[in-house]
């Protein structure tokens, strides 16, 4: 099934936060299919990006423009935060959250939650408060309980930047899984090598411009702009 | 020092023979403040939430005057209850005056900005964790204030207990509102103040520390009832 979602039309959107630009102006389309990767130097606005596209800041110029209404288009979209944000529950309590909010019975919420716990590898912990979890724990329920909604966006912002070798596997597995299942992946990521492993497309920033857009294998092989080039080197961009 | 000892041994006395007058003062006390402080935390906690999840334009000035009630005289508000309450006042028709629940009221106005005040200092930041989750989830502003008021709950029980600190040892306010009347509307603390104006200053001690003891006994309950050492941090 093709989501109503897409296409995403992005017109001249732009955030800025005091009178400085953080990013934009932006202009780009987003179709239903694949994995868009979003990289850059600290500071290039990445964050911004990511968040503007979701509809969490504001935009002072521009338009994000679903294909479908706006108040559907927040339902079918979830979000996972660099920081996970755990809530004062159980993981049991974290999961189905998000469920109980779309109006689902606690009884049947808790089915589901019990299944999304078992996706990731958690479900041995579903009493235990989200507190007590390990980073990579952590950053698994949030991945959960943002997929438990079986959004058709996901939005990931450097999800895996302080997980070690293994969490960050997990994780992309995770998210390959739900890419398959329909869900379009953008996310954020200092990592090459993810960048690499997940892109079906890649979004370079810098300096809250959109420098370079292209599918993977194109950007990867050779990018057409000397600070993408410069960056996929590993030189300094500013 | 020879009456903090009769003080000691009058108040052994009085609670192991369960004196029937203290038994009754003792019960009015917690009847008043108890009743207060479930009124006033109905009121001041969701107001404490409301105030940390909502920005509108007399946020600032409302949190300000907030924390400048927190510090309200009781015996000015027992003096504007009463003048509300008295047979002239325009309340005057209810026949409120020297009852319990005029007492109530005081207790309510007195503690309710403290409750609120505590509760918004610890909601906001409760709050500044969950705001770009809630937000991305699209919460509604009543969920919003659900989910801080459910798992905030540990800090709003600090919020009413010290709520009731402040009720339970009041004297002021309902001196003035309820008239310190035996059987009707003597309570712990203006039955001390009554004993030591009396000169028994050993029947005095004895209800202060009955007082002590009740104060300390519904915190720990309140806290075993919470769980609060139990469950890690919050």
């Amino acid at each position: 099934m093709v989501s109503p979602l897409f296409p995403l039309v992005v017109d001249g959107a732009t955030v800025r936060r005091r009178g400085k630009v953080l990013v934009g102006p932006v202009n780009l389309t987003l179709s239903a299919k694949g994995t868009t990767i979003v990289i850059g130097p600290n500071g290039a606005g990445k964050t911004s990006f990511l968040r503007m596209l979701h509809g969490i800041a504001r935009l002072a110029e521009g338009s994000v423009t679903w294909a479908c209404d706006a108040i559907e288009a927040r339902s079918r979209q979830s979000f996972v935060f660099q920081q996970p944000v755990m809530m004062r529950r159980s993981v049991m309590g974290n999961l189905i959250y998000p469920l109980c909010l779309a109006g689902l019975p606690r009884a049947e919420a808790r089915g589901h939650a019990a299944l999304a716990a078992a996706d990731v590898g958690l479900d041995k912990m579903l009493d235990r408060p989200a507190h007590f979890l390990s980073g990579g724990e952590r950053q698994k329920l949030a991945l959960a309980r943002a997929l438990i909604t079986k959004p058709d966006v996901l939005f990931l912002d450097e999800p895996c930047s302080s997980l070690d070798g293994r969490a960050t596997r997990e994780i992309e597995t995770i998210l390959m899984r739900a890419n398959a299942a329909g869900t379009r992946l953008v996310m954020s990521t200092h990592d090459m090598g993810q960048a690499r492993r997940l892109a079906t497309d890649v979004l370079f920033l810098l300096n809250g411009k959109l420098h370079e857009s292209a599918p993977a294998e194109q950007f990867f092989s050779g990018p057409s702009t000397d600070p993408a080039r410069a960056f996929l080197n590993g030189d300094i961009v500013e | 020092m020879f009456e903090i000892w009769d003080g000691l041994a009058q108040a052994f006395w009085l609670v192991i023979t369960l004196d029937s007058d203290l038994v009754e003062i003792t019960l009015r006390s917690l009847h008043v403040t108890l009743s207060a402080l479930v009124f006033a935390s109905i009121l001041a906690l969701p107001l404490g939430a409301l105030l940390a999840v909502r920005r509108f334009r007399a946020r600032r000035i409302t949190i300000a005057v907030l924390n400048a009630l927190m510090g309200l005289p009781p015996v000015v508000v027992g003096l504007i209850v009463y003048v509300f309450l008295s047979r002239s006042g325009p309340f005057g028709v209810f026949g409120l005056l020297f009852t319990p629940t005029a007492m109530i009221i005081a207790q309510v106005i007195i503690i309710l900005p403290l409750i609120a005040s505590i509760a918004h200092q610890s909601l906001r930041e409760l709050w500044s964790d969950y705001h770009d989750l809630l937000i991305s989830m699209n919460t509604t502003q009543r969920q919003r204030i659900a989910a801080l008021l459910w798992d905030g709950r540990r800090a709003l029980m600090t919020a009413s207990l010290a709520g009731f600190g402040r009720a339970i040892g009041e004297v002021g306010g309902i001196m003035i509102v309820g008239g310190n009347i035996d059987h009707h509307t003597r309570v712990l603390t203006t039955a001390i103040a009554l004993e030591t104006g009396k000169g028994d200053f050993a029947l005095a001690l004895g209800l202060g520390f009955v007082l002590i003891s009740l104060a300390i006994a519904v915190n720990l309950a309140i806290h075993i009832i919470g769980r609060t050492e139990q469950e890690g941090r919050w």
